[in-house]
């Protein structure tokens, strides 16, 4: 079964900015402790002088001619915001 | 001849043009049949009956004034509920999106209306495309049309159950790890992943922006092909769009006439396998050297890294891809936030599920400072030497014959450790690691009359040939004439 591993579910779970109840940190951390065991083997390999590979067919230097186009007009755009009022989205006070 | 919702879009697409049949009639005749399998299937999200009945009557009036656009006018296909249409809802069948309606088409909506495609349901899918069986949507489970205890397979399970149910007569995946060609093999269709950049990711809403790509699925490999042809092609929108030449893929099957050489990856036949489909594996691997193709073994010798490669990376790019919904522009907004960070924390507990949360937390470990290196860079470079395993097997075959997925449709809440449900994508991820196009097609029934797929993996924009082998085998054998009792 699951080995320990460095992993803090609380530390983590700040920096992903997601609530997890007790029971859900305990789940996850036992469930995450066997996934992170079958992983262990990846460092067995050799990776030595090998590049690495962000992308199957890397593409580079894609750009696009700088002329404006017409983009979503504003109410299309703000269609599925939760909170709006003049063309803005409203969101809880931020700065005290 | 089979019930008009169970013909292909070759056999429809000759009828529609001898005016035998209308486009408002055919999809007359899949609204009757979605309705009346959909409460055993529950393959659809949400449909439009109205909007499609007029994109048909669109379709009918172009073909009377002589300006059809093809044999995709009038046919009804549905796209995975994460794939835009402009004015019908995207949930990414997940809770945090679902009073979401896209303000505008992807990319491969657009080219099927261009080509006449009737646009029909939000195909039901694990939720963010997270899953290898739709047990992980955030609504319902969709039932495999051959066995509705069991399930369709995932990620797009939805796409895989409608089309074998003759709920659609096409439909549209995501394919990130296998989620198009697994749930091919389950329900009995065939299903392809094309090449990394052939087709625009441009509305696809984002799981592992470096392994999705959006793939067609249909009833013979010939209407799969179809569909390719008109979702393939560079799109400025997308800039890992690649600029390759599109061809006529239909047109291409009778151009590429074998004998082929076929590898066979020793490695994708070992232990986990089960044995009903290693021998209908087998026996397709038999019709191939019966037609003078030349079998090979091939290895790839870094396939046992391919899952924890794939896990560490796929979820890295969903930590950062699914950091957009925190409940402050669109989706779930949360009502208990205390204040504006925390309505990010609340309205992501809120509107994930178990799975997303867990790979998100996977995700955000592996990126995380001083786990970097260890985890996601050595990842990146063990990506490049399954990639070098692939192109190396390649100098000696045109492409790979293997089972698509180990075992046939399981049942409904039968998997419940995340590590065993990883394991039913072995076969197809090495695939999308390396970028490669693969296509999984009907191979046989278990004895207990569950489908079996084979999947052919080809060379990287090869599409033409890959569908040309796949069909080969798929216009010889009958297995997509059989349809299950619903």
């Amino acid at each position: 079964m699951s080995q320990p591993t460095d992993l803090n579910i609380d530390h983590v779970a700040k920096l992903a900015r997601l609530a997890l109840t007790p029971e859900e940190k305990a789940t996850f951390a036992q469930q995450l402790g066997d996934v992170l065991h079958h992983i262990e083997q990846l460092a067995k390999l050799d990776v030595t002088n090998v590049e690495p590979s962000a992308h199957a067919f890397a593409v580079e230097n894609v750009w696009a001619d700088d002329v404006p186009r017409p983009g979503l007009p504003v109410e299309l755009a703000l269609k599925n915001a939760p909170a709006q009022r003049d063309h803005m989205i409203v969101v809880p006070k931020v700065v005290e | 001849m089979s019930e008009v919702f169970y013909q292909s879009i070759t056999q429809l697409a000759a009828e529609l043009e001898a005016k035998k049949l209308s486009a408002v009639e055919l999809m007359q005749a899949v609204i009757a049949r979605t309705k009346a399998v959909e409460p055993r299937v529950r393959a659809f999200n949400s449909f439009d009956e109205s909007d499609a009945l007029a994109q048909a009557a669109a379709s009918d009036t172009r073909r009377a004034a002589g300006q059809s656009r093809g044999p995709l006018d009038g046919i009804p296909v549905a796209l995975k509920d994460v794939i835009a249409v402009k004015d019908q809802p995207l949930t990414a069948s997940s809770r945090i999106l679902a009073n979401f309606v896209s303000p505008y088409d992807a990319t491969v909506t657009t080219r099927l209306r261009d080509a006449g495609a009737v646009l029909w349901g939000r195909c039901n899918c694990d939720e963010f495309a997270m899953g290898s069986s739709t047990e992980n949507s955030g609504f319902h489970v969709t039932g495999n049309p051959w066995d509705v205890t069991r399930v369709p397979g995932g990620s797009s399970g939805g796409s895989a159950a409608a089309l074998a149910a003759g709920e659609a007569i096409a439909t549209l995946g995501s394919d990130t790890g296998g989620s198009v060609r697994q749930p091919a093999a389950l329900c009995g269709v065939v299903g392809m992943k094309p090449t990394y950049g052939l087709v625009s990711r441009y509305g696809l809403i984002a799981y592992a922006s470096s392994l999705d790509q959006i793939g067609p699925f249909g009833r013979t490999v010939e209407d799969t092909a179809t569909v390719l042809r008109a979702i393939a092609g560079h799109d400025e929108r997308d800039s890992t769009s690649y600029r390759a030449t599109i061809l006529d893929y239909r047109a291409e099957l009778a151009a590429h006439k074998g004998p082929w050489r076929l590898g066979i990856p020793k490695e994708y036949f070992g232990e986990g396998l089960d044995p009903e489909i290693g021998a209908a594996v087998e026996q397709a691997i038999a019709f191939y050297k019966s037609q003078g193709c030349e079998i090979r073994e091939v290895s790839l010798p870094h396939t046992r890294y391919c899952l924890d490669t794939y896990y560490i990376i796929a979820t890295a790019e969903a930590s950062s891809n699914l950091a957009r919904y925190d409940g402050v522009r669109y989706g779930h907004r949360s009502k208990q936030a205390k204040d504006g960070v925390d309505l990010s924390y609340q309205s992501r507990a809120e509107g994930f599920g178990a799975e997303v949360k867990r790979r998100i937390i996977l995700g955000t470990y592996v990126l995380s400072s001083g786990y970097y290196d260890a985890y996601y860079l050595r990842a990146q470079k063990v990506r490049t030497l399954i990639r070098r395993d692939f192109l190396e097997a390649y100098k000696d075959v045109d492409a790979l014959i293997t089972p698509t997925s180990p075992v046939p449709a399981f049942k409904i809440g039968e998997k419940s450790d995340p590590l065993a449900m990883y394991l039913c994508d072995i076969y197809t991820i090495g695939v999308n690691l390396a970028g490669l196009p693969g296509i999984s097609v009907p191979c046989g029934f278990t004895k207990s009359g569950l489908p079996i797929g084979v999947q052919l993996i080809g060379q990287p924009f090869q599409e033409a040939c890959l569908l040309a082998i796949a069909h080969a085998y798929d216009r010889a054998h009958d297995w997509n004439t059989r349809h299950p009792i619903l």
